[in-house]
């Protein structure tokens, strides 16, 4: 396939014909979609399951009660999600285990941005053998994969919940110590910064006060990603039976629990959580994406 | 004509040589970072070493036992010295489990898991650079909005979600590929040992039913890790691609009128070629981290499922073997990939640093 035409840049080829959309660009929102539609798509389900898990608790049923004579019971108006081998409502769990993912996800991922952030401000600022140090120690934590980094730290500690979010953070504090470290690297270089140093403030007060806000920026963005791999970790680990264990209601803990179902053909105690997730998961990624968010681990 | 040449190819060559003396140093010091960071994690935990490793049900004299056996009694900085010493001598300590060199354990498992690792890789990549070029060439199109929702929903996918839910269509539904066991079916002889991989071993030996059967077990798991594994590839050829075309290169091409065709694969490609690298070796790296989920989720005899057992024992010497095993392939890994730069890129090697 050759063209004879040597091609033009897009901006002098005349646009083509494209019947009824050409008119919905006058109307803000549809523009807007069009536009942007991963992001729509992204804020949509976020909106949403956030909405889930600050109301969705008080709305379904308790989501450790058992019900021996309803085990196993397929989706229904009933149970919206079924009900798993104890009788417990699929979908009450998985409500339930929205709030608490998304609350670990978040704190994981702000936990991780403050260190990594700080940590970053100092190699990138004051560079030299510092910065060599840092940047070393930071090579030798990102030469294991995030998951496995988390899962033996856990292994090593007590299985708890804080444990889970401490591991995790651990995991992804050097994805944001060079992304800030970069940035401060470009800012220093700054008339502002010169001029800030000048005025007679103290290194350190010019490093956090005045290039770490201007800093943050990929760092923020990143963190919307991060979000949705600290979900996935904790998750994974918990599929694994690492950290977070039964009866919690987690959507890892249920994947987990309910794997073994699918021989016997009750999909929906395992299809259903693992959905939730990718759903949190995507909702994250979308808007991280759309803001042009570097991939983490 | 020919004497700047040669002293082009002279100078990388020695620029080459520096590079690589450079690039191993730093390796074998973060090799032994690895190594004190995993060692210290694993020992020096809040709570009773010996205990935690004997298990929730063990006899006074065991937990004893086992102090005793590890030197878990003696000080730290003993402790250190003896696995260091160890580690140096490729002696990666004993299994509390198995009672068997942990080393020798996990190198008999490393075929497995990663026939499993490249078949997923060259899936991701057979998937992943084509959608890549042709979004990054029809940039803001349908297609490539297509193509950047499958690589957000790649990314964002669970291993062990998609996993199941193939098991359950193509597998149990479907009946398609066999269940998730092991890497043959029960019976059947692994064919004799050249590589360690029954597909290719297969084939060597003449067994064609074996190789057959081994792509069949290997299927579904591949496509499990290659769907994931595809989605980042394409991210990155995407970015890549679109950055290659926007350049002074590819607008002069344009404008002498090279066609279109052979702009984007031959001038565009070969310039995407270094961010593609680093993603295949990002990816390859994540794999080696054995896939934990993966082997285990379709019981795959590798050394991901081997840690899965070490964890759910708490045989943490095992664990601990896996992870600077993992570290160690990690590093190895990223040696080849800048030598993989240095020699696709010729200002790497003659800069003398690489970026960042």
């Amino acid at each position: 396939m050759t063209e004879t035409v040597p091609d033009r840049s897009p901006e002098f080829v005349p646009e083509e014909f494209e019947g009824p959309d050409r008119q919905s660009r006058t109307k803000m929102s549809l523009g807007f979609v069009r536009r942007k539609p991963l992001l729509v798509v992204g804020v949509s389900l976020l909106v949403l399951l956030v909405g889930l898990a600050i109301v969705g608790p008080f709305l379904v049923g308790d989501p450790l009660s058992t019900d021996p004579a309803n085990t196993f019971q397929a989706p229904s108006a009933a149970h919206w999600f079924g009900t798993d081998r104890f009788g417990r409502d699929v979908f009450a769990r998985s409500v339930h285990a929205a709030r608490l993912d998304l609350t670990i996800g978040i704190t994981i991922s702000l936990l991780a941005l403050t260190v990594g952030s700080f940590i970053g401000v100092i190699a990138g600022y004051f560079g030299g053998s510092t910065d060599e140090v840092i940047m070393r120690l930071t090579d030798v934590v990102l030469a294991f994969p995030g998951f496995v980094l988390a899962l033996i730290i856990v292994a090593a500690l007590e299985e708890t919940m804080v444990n889970v979010i401490l591991a995790v953070s651990v995991a992804f504090v050097p994805y944001f110590i060079r992304l800030t470290r970069a940035q401060v690297l470009k800012e220093r270089e700054l008339e502002y910064v010169d001029g800030a140093r000048l005025a007679g403030n103290s290194s350190m007060r010019v490093a956090f006060r005045h290039v770490l806000p201007n800093s943050l920026g990929p760092s923020v963005v990143g963190a919307t990603l991060v979000t949705g791999y600290a979900v996935l970790t904790v998750a994974g680990l918990a599929f694994l039976s690492v950290g977070i264990q039964p009866p919690t209601p987690e959507w890892g803990v249920m994947v987990g629990e309910g794997a073994k179902d699918i021989i016997t053909g009750e999909w929906w105690t395992s299809m259903f959580p693992g959905g939730m997730i990718v759903l949190a998961v995507m909702a994250f990624h979308f808007i991280g994406d759309e803001f042009g968010g570097e991939a983490a681990s | 004509m020919a004497a700047p040449k040669r002293a082009a190819t002279l100078l990388s060559k020695v620029g080459m040589r520096r590079y690589l003396a450079k690039r191993f140093a730093i390796s074998l010091l973060t090799v032994f970072g690895i190594v004190v960071v995993v060692f210290f994690i694993v020992r020096v935990v809040p709570g009773d070493a010996a205990s935690l490793r004997a298990g929730p049900y063990a006899t006074e004299e065991r937990i004893q036992y086992i102090a005793d056996q590890y030197g878990l009694n003696d000080p730290i900085s003993e402790q250190f010295v003896d696995y260091m010493s160890g580690f140096v001598r490729g002696d990666l300590g004993v299994s509390i489990r198995t009672n068997q060199p942990v080393l020798g354990e996990l190198l008999d498992r490393l075929p497995a898991s990663l026939e499993l690792a490249l078949y997923s890789v060259l899936l991701a990549v057979l998937i992943g650079v084509p959608l890549g070029i042709v979004a990054a060439a029809r940039q803001g199109s349908w297609l490539d909005n297509s193509a950047r929702f499958f690589a957000v929903i790649g990314s964002s996918m669970a291993l062990f979600w998609l996993g199941l839910l193939l098991i359950f269509f193509f597998a149990f539904g479907l009946g398609w590929f066999p269940g998730p066991v092991d890497r043959l079916a029960v019976g059947t002889a692994p064919p004799p040992t050249v590589t360690g991989f029954y597909t290719i071993d297969g084939v060597l030996s003449g067994q064609f039913a074996v190789a057959w059967e081994a792509v069949r077990y290997l299927a579904l798991p591949v496509f499990t890790l290659g769907f994931v594994l595809a989605a980042s590839i394409l991210k990155m050829v995407r970015v890549a691609m679109i950055e290659a075309l926007d350049s002074d290169y590819i607008r002069t091409a344009k404008a002498v009128g090279v066609p279109r065709m052979r702009m984007l694969l031959v001038d565009g490609t070969r310039n995407a070629l270094i961010p593609v690298i680093t993603t295949i070796g990002i990816v390859l790296g994540f794999m080696l981290g054995g896939n934990i989920i993966v082997e285990f989720l379709f019981s795959w005899p590798g050394v991901g499922r081997y840690a899965f057992d070490a964890i759910s024992t708490s045989d943490l010497e095992s664990l601990q073997g896996f992870v600077i095993l993992v570290g160690i392939l990690y590093v190895i890994l990223n040696i080849v990939i800048d030598v993989a730069y240095a020699l696709a890129d010729p200002r790497i090697r003659l800069g003398g640093s690489a970026s960042t």
